[in-house]
């Protein structure tokens, strides 16, 4: 199972009130390196899914979220602990990067 | 990722229009190739092309492609006849054994008998004070994917090129107005894209000036500073983000010292031929070419340096079979 959808309706429950980090894909369809960097946050969503949960938000349906942080460029992945944004990636990266990003996170 | 000491016929590295041609033709030539696709070193997987909305000149797509899908379809059809893929880094490269040898990202060697390279170019920065710190809270060299973010905004456009005037006119269809900033007094865009953002009224220009610096509050731009190259006179332009469209830059630190370039950085070929100054070695796409820099050239080189690749294992391994094309 890859990155789950997450939407601006169910944000607070999904996100700010989750008893682990969570770590949210901003995306949307007409974003070329959004869709590169798409599978590799869905397999970090299989492979470390026990740490971390792992979403996936489209910028096009759910601008409100979007605006809120501050999101001027996707792909953009957010890192939320205890409801409060702890780190920002922006930009396509590789697996190997992005893990040693998510270094706080998981294990 | 390599786990065992196996030596590739050919290598790839880069995955766009070119890589992936290179990798069609190596592939259909029975030399499974393997394309190492890069992340974010060289830019995005896939090339610029990806980082493009509407392709419109690629012959055989009457209505148009996205960059993306069509991409997606080239390396479908390299797949499809045997390529492998590994999506990392290319981190060092070792010409100087034989095989060759590839460091990646993930601490992988990979050893191959031939290598072509397609690692493209990327956008060049300004390299002033805020760039770096305003990336992507305002700052970005790409329109298509951050366009949106900016409706009802004021954005400026740094550049003077096909490019910038091609980012600007794209940007109109968001913000609400969008300054073109570039250094001399008139625009290096060929007549056909000038029209296009003369025309439209929500671009303005302002001409002889260079962006010095990026200001930010709260994580966000502000303002550029912008120099007037005659009177060196300084000022404020408020704005909420900042495009840059100032040319590109060739991947190809990989092989300083290595492989013969020209004084900007693309790798120098024996042309017609795509052969680098080191046997076994060959260059295509826009890493060799500054001058037609499109997406069907690119195929056209890839084309070429796999064809080349083949001859090379050829005459220099009996090992290897070389099957009829067609």
């Amino acid at each position: 199972m890859g990155a789950t959808p997450v939407t601006d309706n169910d944000w607070t429950a999904e996100v700010l009130e989750a008893d682990r980090p969570v770590l949210i894909d901003f995306w949307a369809e007409w974003c070329g390196p959004c869709r590169m960097v798409g599978p590799i946050v869905d397999e970090i969503a299989e492979e470390k899914g026990d740490q971390l949960k792992v979403l996936k938000l489209n910028v096009d349906e759910n601008p409100a979220t979007a605006r809120q942080y501050g999101i001027m460029s996707i792909p953009t992945l957010l890192v939320f602990k205890g409801g409060e944004p702890a780190k920002r990636i922006v930009g396509a990266k590789g697996k190997a990067q992005l893990l040693d990003d998510l270094k706080d996170f998981v294990s | 990722m390599t786990d065992i000491a196996q030596t590739h016929d050919v290598v790839v590295i880069g995955s766009g229009p070119a890589g992936l041609t290179a990798a069609v033709y190596a592939a259909r030539a029975n030399l499974e190739p393997l394309v190492i696709e890069g992340v974010i070193e060289g830019g995005p997987t896939g090339g610029q092309l990806t980082l493009t909305t509407e392709v419109e000149n690629y012959p055989g797509f009457p209505e148009g492609i996205t960059g993306t899908q069509l991409i997606m379809d080239m390396r479908a059809q390299a797949e499809r006849f045997g390529t492998r893929f590994q999506t990392e880094d290319v981190t060092a490269v070792d010409l100087s054994t034989r095989p060759f040898k590839l460091s990646t990202d993930s601490g992988a060697e990979i050893w191959t008998n031939s290598l072509i390279i397609a690692t493209g170019a990327k956008p060049r920065r300004l390299e002033v004070p805020g760039e770096d710190e305003l990336w992507g809270a305002g700052v970005s060299a790409c329109a298509t994917c951050d366009g949106f973010f900016f409706k009802e905004r004021h954005v400026v456009v740094v550049g003077g090129g096909d490019t910038a005037m091609e980012e600007a006119t794209f940007l109109t269809k968001f913000a609400s107005k969008v300054t073109v900033v570039h250094r001399r007094s008139e625009l290096r865009a060929s007549k056909i894209m000038q029209e296009r953002a003369f025309k439209n009224d929500r671009i303005d220009f302002v001409w002889n000036a260079e962006v010095v610096e990026v200001k930010g509050a709260g994580g966000q731009v502000t303002a550029v500073v912008v120099e007037d190259t005659e009177t060196g006179e300084r000022r404020d332009l408020a704005c909420e983000g900042m495009f840059l469209a100032i040319g590109h830059i060739p991947n190809t630190w990989l092989f300083e010292g290595t492989l013969d370039m020209d004084p900007e950085g693309y790798l120098l070929v024996d042309e017609p031929t795509t052969r680098t100054n080191v046997p076994g070695v060959f260059a295509c796409g826009d890493v060799m070419d500054h001058i037609y820099r499109q997406a069907v050239t690119a195929a056209g080189t890839g084309c070429r340096a796999a064809i080349d690749a083949e001859r090379f294992l050829a005459e220099h391994t009996d090992a290897t079979p070389i099957m009829p094309r067609g």
